[in-house]
């Protein structure tokens, strides 16, 4: 690496032929520091890629046996999330199962991934497995800091029967597999992390308020609009004091992207990316694009939160349920949990509808995938096997989904589960919702490893448009920006 | 410690320190030559705890350190020129000095004034300067959550009340001037009894024989506040400036926990830039060069405030 630049700078002397004593012992001296310094980008932290060729799956033989690893510990990083209270309930029947006994550690949503980031990055083994998303593969996983699961779910001796892989729904298998290569698809022979939890981006609306009004859900955007605003007009007058139009994500956060956003984005048939000779070309100032991009600024200043620039997930959710807002375009995952009865004063009163098409009848959605990885520095990967296989099988997942609030099954065996479906059909549209959008819910984002930068400055320039900038004049400069980085 | 002898050493006496004859106990050469090293440890503790990850900080400024590059180029101080020559970075570095400037000023004019208003001796008195502690006991970060709950449109409590009179619209963070705003209000919540505190501290150590031989001369209040009281605290005024200056400029807690940097990068000061790059975009060594060239700016302001605080504690001593 520095190496490079060293031999050129001797090579330049040589090469001439006109090698000076003080260019010598300048060269010697430049490449006896560089020597000397290597132990010490070592000691300092600088690494590179873990081989993954060895996999520790290759070291399990035998039959298959649940009590394979019984009485080791292992440890998982948590985020705090309904599906992670599932889990946590029935871990004493995996510990019975198997022997093995879990601790964990649960953080907040905001510093969760700061947490998990900086327990990657130490390489210290400190957690076994930790729950992510598709975004964070793309992240975690070019430096070697994610196991790859491939194999482990290939060794028979290493995997119970029941696993069936093929059982998840391929659009959220897929979600986990990538070559690290910036602009390739999602897909290919590894697996960096199995589903476990997923959400759909769809519109949830206070079904009362509706038939006060006499209105129906949006079937295109321009609907959408139109129905937000008469909602912000209307709904006071109709029993609910300053209740707006349409909650969506505002913060200048990657977060605020990947829902509504990117979900009514890719109806469009809108891109963020497209590849050409290998390289990344930041799509997001096309003509369509801000022309898109434009109508969602004005839908949210005329009819969403008034401090719509600091909104989170928490708020829109906190908001449908406290009828302060007529609409989410959001998780449906943050509108279940605010109808469920007792949780907000909107409980029962919440309906799903999967949202506006795009103008070809689109239903694209983008999803999130809760999933579950395992550190690739765990001194203990066969035990973390068992329990990745576990909490990611159908006994656990079943359970979750009927006893819990996991309510977006990532296995299609629980889908068509009787007493799941018995128990989300009380959710008006839920399930029709769901079935809706299934198969056209996948990662709409081109995978690339500056994810998080072009997410989150592309936020920042959603809110600069939402400030009055030109769209034009801002996303341009957002493309201009984006094409060195993602590029370099 | 003179009774031990030079030349006696603990295995002569058999590994056990000799007594004297006025019941003094020998220590050992050993222990009394070792005895100068353990004094300064925790002070090369502290040098080496200060130093090390600040010069491994600049050591990393070096490279071009990523989680996309893990085995890194030596890249000199390139870093440091497109720190130097981004906007982002001069917008950021606006930003926080903006934000340093109108937390300060509004820290130390209300501080003082509130300490004025503690001094005089009331029952209400003593009962607010009981209170006025506890916003410093509230980590800032906590305090930021608290406020933005408080500001929420929909259902927060301040909220609720302002727009009772009419002011309703101000607890909506969409602009920059609003989201600015705002934090500087909730660093002033927290920070003003600080200044407060050592303001009132100053003004109780006053000497008295001045002020009565002002009272007894019949100056006027304003006369005495300008030419006794104000001079006098000015020092102790000035050490609370720098602390809540230099305080300033490493903003991070309060901003990011109200607006992320936000609206746009209308509140993105340079510690939000450097954990943006460093954590989030795992840019390790692009994040660690703004710290750095944080910490020089931070290290020329405070030397120049620092000998300016000097000329005024000794203008004030009369020297």
């Amino acid at each position: 690496m520095a190496a490079s630049g060293h031999d050129k700078f001797l090579g330049a002397g040589l090469g001439s032929g006109r090698l000076s004593r003080r260019s010598l012992l300048r060269g010697i001296g430049a490449t006896a520091g560089l020597a000397a310094s290597l132990p010490v980008l070592s000691a300092c932290g600088f690494g590179g890629a873990s081989d993954s060729a060895g996999s520790a799956a290759n070291d399990i033989s035998g039959s298959f046996d649940w009590k394979k690893h019984s009485g080791q510990e292992i440890k998982l990083l948590l985020n705090k999330h309904p599906y992670q209270e599932a889990l946590v309930a029935n871990l004493g029947k995996f510990t019975e199962q198997t022997g093995i006994k879990v601790n964990y550690d649960v953080f907040p949503e905001d510093n969760y991934f700061d947490k998990v980031t900086l327990e990657l990055r130490s390489k210290a083994g400190n957690y076994d497995a930790f729950m992510l998303g598709a975004y964070m593969v793309w992240q975690y996983g070019p430096p070697g800091y994610l196991e790859d699961l491939k194999p482990w779910i290939d060794n028979t001796a290493a995997t119970n029967a029941d696993f069936a892989p093929d059982d998840f729904f391929p659009n959220l298998l897929q979600a986990g597999q990538w070559s690290f290569k910036n602009g390739d698809p999602l897909g290919g022979g590894k697996q960096w992390m199995l589903p476990w939890g997923w959400e759909t981006n769809v519109v949830a609306y206070n079904s009362e308020l509706f038939t006060k009004l006499g209105l129906k859900p949006a079937e295109t955007f321009d609907e959408l609009v139109e129905l937000a605003a008469a909602i912000k007009q209307k709904a006071p007058g109709a029993g609910y004091p300053d209740m707006y139009g349409i909650a969506v994500r505002g913060s200048k956060s990657w977060a605020t992207m990947h829902p509504g956003f990117m979900t009514m984005y890719s109806r469009f048939g809108l891109k963020d990316f497209t590849v050409a000779d290998g390289k990344l070309e930041p799509a997001m100032n096309s003509a369509a694009a801000v022309d898109f991009t434009t109508r969602w600024a004005s839908m949210v200043k005329a009819s969403g939160p008034a401090s719509w620039p600091t909104y989170s997930w928490y708020n829109c959710s906190g908001d449908l349920g406290a009828q302060k807002a007529g609409m989410m375009f959001d998780a449906d995952t943050a509108a279940y949990f605010q109808s469920v009865p007792g949780a907000s004063q909107a409980a029962g009163k919440l309906a799903f509808h999967p949202g506006p098409k795009g103008p070809d009848g689109s239903l694209a959605t983008n999803m999130w995938i809760w999933s579950l990885g395992m550190n690739s520095a765990s001194k203990k990967k066969a035990a973390t096997w068992w329990f990745l296989q576990w909490a990611t099988g159908k006994d656990h997942l079943t359970y979750a989904a009927t006893q819990q609030s996991h309510i977006d099954p990532v296995r299609k065996s629980v889908a068509d589960n009787a007493e799941y479906k018995q128990r989300l059909s009380n959710t008006p549209g839920f399930l029709d919702t769901f079935d809706a959008v299934v198969n056209d819910t996948k990662i709409q984002f081109t995978p690339q490893t500056q994810f998080f930068d072009a997410t989150t400055s592309w936020a920042e320039a959603l809110q600069k448009i939402y400030g009055g900038e030109n769209a034009q004049s801002v996303l341009d400069a957002l493309a201009a920006d984006l094409k060195t980085k993602v590029n370099s | 410690m003179s009774v031990l002898s030079s030349t006696q050493s603990p295995a002569s006496t058999g590994g056990v320190p000799p007594s004297s004859a006025a019941g003094r106990v020998r220590v050992p050469r050993w222990r009394r030559r070792l005895r100068p090293y353990l004094l300064i440890v925790p002070a090369v503790a502290l040098c080496v705890g200060i130093l090390y990850p600040f010069l491994l900080g600049v050591f990393y400024t070096l490279f071009n350190y990523s989680a996309t590059k893990p085995v890194p180029d030596f890249v000199g101080v390139d870093n440091y020129v497109t720190v130097l020559t981004q906007g982002e970075f001069w917008h950021s570095a606006w930003v926080t000095g903006l934000f340093a400037v109108l937390a300060t000023v509004v820290e130390t004019v209300l501080g003082v004034g509130v300490a004025l208003l503690l001094n005089r001796s009331s029952l209400l008195g003593r009962l607010l300067e009981k209170v006025l502690i506890v916003p410093l006991m509230i980590a800032p970060i906590i305090a930021a959550i608290i406020w933005k709950l408080m500001l929420w449109p929909s259902v927060g409590v301040l909220s609720h009340y302002l727009s009772m009179i009419g002011l309703g619209d101000l607890t909506a963070i969409d602009t920059a001037g609003k989201a600015m705003f705002w934090c500087v209000v909730i660093d002033t919540w927290i920070f003003t009894p600080f200044v407060a505190i050592l303001a009132l501290a100053a003004l109780r150590s006053m000497p008295r024989s001045p002020f009565e031989a002002a009272a007894v001369d019949g100056a006027s209040p304003w006369f005495t506040f300008r030419t006794l009281t104000l001079p006098m605290l000015w020092p102790y005024v000035l050490v609370a400036v720098i602390f809540r200056f230099m305080d300033s400029l490493k903003v991070f807690d309060v901003i990011y926990a109200f607006t992320q940097g936000g609206p746009g990068n209308a509140t993105t000061t340079l510690q939000i830039s450097a954990y943006l790059q460093a954590i989030t975009y795992q840019r390790y060594s692009f994040g660690t060069t703004f710290m750095i060239v944080l910490w020089a700016i931070v290290y020329v302001v405070s030397m120049v405030l620092v000998r300016y605080l000097g000329r005024v504690q000794n203008r004030s001593a009369g020297k």
